[in-house]
């Protein structure tokens, strides 16, 4: 049996409640249509909740779309780079 | 071409042999800008799968918008999300456009495709309409009637519009009826 040489710590920020966003920006390719089925898919939004959202990218130019720790919202960014939709993360 | 719900669950359409030649040589332009991540220089990176350093952004502008930075502000933080992510990221979307490629009847035909396919398709479409989009400078306003007839981008923009009528009516089989 072998222990563990290193235990990674995660940052004192993340343990501290410090909540991250994921953010959705406007682009002039993808469709409103596209948009929305894909925050359905993604996050399991309501028709209503996603459309909302869509149109807030659309109008707005970015909104965020869903919140969590630092690790979450990295998943989330590349859950919507796979699908095409330009999202990035910061601190909120 | 459009495509209707299968009762099987997933959905079919009629591709001509246009449509089925313009898929096929899309999803193939898509396979060759997108590259797998290439870690053969890169003996840590060989055994475990990962960069040992740093992925920098792509410089192609179509490129980046395929594989766009995940922190806006923050080139070092993006330049480490990379790391972890690129190669993934590439392999989902060739994945995507490999499944275009081979459900396409190479000569047109009957196209069917279960619910995978179907996102899978859904994904590739999309980075057609990103790749094709970001090179010819596509705005919300950009109509490509504007162009006359004999422009070259007039060709591409109608493809492009294609490729978003295509999309809908995929979308539109996918998502429950209100």
């Amino acid at each position: 049996m072998t222990a563990p040489a290193e235990v990674d710590l995660p940052d004192l920020d993340e343990v501290v409640d410090s909540p991250w966003v994921c953010i959705v920006w406007n682009d002039p390719v993808n469709l409103m249509t596209y948009v929305t089925h894909v925050l359905m898919e993604l996050f399991g939004y309501s028709r209503d909740k996603a459309t909302e959202l869509m149109l807030q990218v659309h109008h707005e130019g970015k909104a965020v779309v869903s919140n969590g720790s630092r690790e979450q919202m990295e998943a989330d960014v590349a859950r919507c780079h796979a699908r095409g939709l330009w999202a990035t993360l910061q601190k909120d | 071409m459009r495509f209707t719900r299968d009762p099987a669950g997933g959905v079919r359409a009629d591709v001509d042999g246009v449509e089925a030649q313009v898929l096929r040589q899309l999803a193939e332009e898509m396979l060759g800008i997108i590259e797998p991540a290439d870690t053969s220089e890169d003996p840590l990176a060989a055994l475990v799968g990962l960069p040992s350093g740093d992925v920098p952004p792509p410089d192609d502008a179509v490129l980046r918008r395929l594989l766009p930075d995940a922190y806006g502000d923050d080139e070092a933080a993006a330049a480490d999300f990379r790391r972890y992510t690129d190669a993934d990221l590439r392999a989902t979307k060739r994945g995507h456009a490999t499944i275009v490629l081979e459900s396409v009847p190479a000569d047109g035909g009957l196209l069917v495709l279960d619910r995978d396919q179907c996102d899978a398709w859904l994904g590739a479409l999309n980075d057609m309409r990103l790749a094709l989009g970001t090179s010819l400078g596509v705005t919300e306003e950009t109509d490509p009637d504007d162009y006359p007839d004999e422009h070259p981008a007039r060709q591409a923009l109608e493809v492009y519009g294609w490729l978003g009528w295509l999309q809908e009516s995929l979308i539109s089989c996918l998502d429950p009826r209100v």
